[in-house]
């Protein structure tokens, strides 16, 4: 029994950040100094990879304003801009990725992660974990519903701040597609001033990375939306196998 | 409405979204233990194999060194593998007792670690490529994660066959993807160290 695999648009290494990129200081000692070595001709282990089907969601793991909610507080909310963060998962095509996973994180409205290692002095809140998971529908379609975190300082220049961010993984069909970015919020002044923003040199690279205030998907009286896009690497429909 | 996927190439395709570090708090999203949280009802873990699974059980551990010989603790490490037979299973189930793809951090005891089994051969164009396990590493530092495989030493005549290992121009640098062998507690275990810069740098592929 052979499987199939589709084969996969190349990845677009001058338009996906360099490994080694000074600004942002820790990728100096971190970034292979050694050519990539091109696989030419991908083998199904590049081109399968894991669906999740079989992964059990709870009933809250794409709603951060509830699935770390404080037990016997009054209102158990988190405090923060609630938003709606939502988009489809496409291909390069235009395909939508359905049935894929989305995973996200991100800090508190302070700009605090509840990790262990998270020193900044902004408080932790009691209601808000920071994490989140779903997955795709059939029109490869997710949606989280969650708090704008805020920006937070970060030691690599003598002050530098993370515009507000929320880390954002992908799977896809494939490993060829995994993915792991940031989103960010149209209009944040700190965009342009951010050394990880800026590892990548093309400007059209950092707006696929911009989320875009969408009025029509908040809701009154409740939340604002924002729409995040995200598109993985092309599967190719004809398969060159004899 | 603007959106950002609108942006395209020269030859109309739509640009991939753009790579950005996972961060130190990868945890938080992907290993929610290490970061401290309760795990919910089923994650994605290091656990690939649990009793019962088909074939020959194995740890697979290692660590991973920057350029300056300091262990990179805030890695976070994914695997993809094929079964003991070759194939690969792409329904993740953790009541199954083999899923093939599984996570891992290196922020305990410096080392990541799977309990797994040691995949077959799988087929390529009719070509067995050597028994092997896709790694993908992403950490603070790390702009687009970096994707290699681990070999077994003990599968010498696999490896010298393997069409992938034989791509690599170069025979020292093809020895940085071979797992060692190493004293294990009760199933064998193989260490896979990796090497981000400098002397000793692990192989990295672009696919
Ligand atoms: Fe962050």
């Amino acid at each position: 029994m052979s499987q199939k695999y589709p084969y996969f648009i190349a990845r677009d290494r001058a338009w996906q950040p360099a490994q080694y990129t000074p600004r942002y200081k820790t990728s100096v000692s971190r970034s292979p100094r050694q050519a990539l070595v091109s696989i030419q001709n991908a083998s199904p282990s590049e081109r399968s990879g894991p669906v999740f089907d079989g992964l059990e969601l709870g009933q809250y793991d794409n709603d951060l304003l509830m699935n770390f909610r404080t037990e016997g507080s009054a209102a158990g909310m988190p405090v923060g801009e609630r938003i709606i963060m939502h988009g489809r998962v496409i291909d390069q095509f235009g395909k939508p990725v359905p049935n894929t996973l989305v995973e996200m994180w991100q800090a508190n409205a302070g700009g605090k992660y509840r990790h262990k290692k998270d020193g900044y002095l902004a408080a932790l809140d009691p209601s808000f974990g920071g994490v989140g998971r779903c997955i795709t529908d059939a029109d490869g379609r997710y949606r989280f519903r969650t708090v704008r975190p805020g920006p937070y300082p970060w030691p690599n220049d003598i002050n530098t701040w993370r515009p507000a961010h929320i880390h954002v993984s992908v799977m896809g069909p494939s490993i060829s597609t995994r993915l792991i970015t940031q989103m960010y919020f149209e209009g944040d002044p700190l965009i342009p001033l951010c050394p990880i923003v800026q590892v990548l040199k093309d400007p059209d690279a950092v707006e696929t990375m911009i989320a875009r205030l969408d009025m029509a998907m908040s809701k009154p009286m409740d939340c604002l939306a924002y729409r995040f896009d995200i598109v993985v690497r092309g599967a190719l429909q004809t398969y060159f196998e004899e | 409405m603007y959106s950002q996927y609108k942006l395209q190439d020269e030859t109309g395709l739509l640009r991939e979204t753009a790579s950005q570090t996972a961060g130190p708090f990868v945890h938080i999203g992907l290993a929610l233990e290490i970061a401290g949280f309760e795990s919910r009802a089923d994650e994605i873990w290091q656990d690939l194999a649990k009793e019962g699974a088909e074939g020959e059980h194995i740890e697979l551990v290692g660590r991973v060194y920057d350029g300056n010989g300091d262990l990179v603790r805030d890695a976070l490490i994914e695997i993809w593998q094929a079964d003991s037979q070759g194939n690969y299973i792409a329904n993740f189930d953790n009541k199954q007792p083999f899923s093939g793809f599984g996570r891992s951090a290196c922020a305990v005891d410096g080392d990541f670690h799977f309990n797994t089994i040691k995949p077959g051969q799988v087929d390529f164009d009719g070509k067995p490529m050597a028994p092997h396990i896709n790694i993908a590493v992403f950490a603070r530092g790390i702009n687009i994660h970096l994707q290699t495989r681990a070999y077994f030493d003990d599968e010498q005549a696999a490896n010298d066959d393997c069409p992938i290992l034989n791509g690599i121009p170069s025979d020292v640098r093809r020895q940085t993807l071979i797992a060692v062998k190493e004293a294990g507690e009760g199933k064998p275990r193989y260490r896979f160290d990796i090497y981000l810069q400098g002397e000793g740098e692990t192989v990295f592929f672009d696919f």
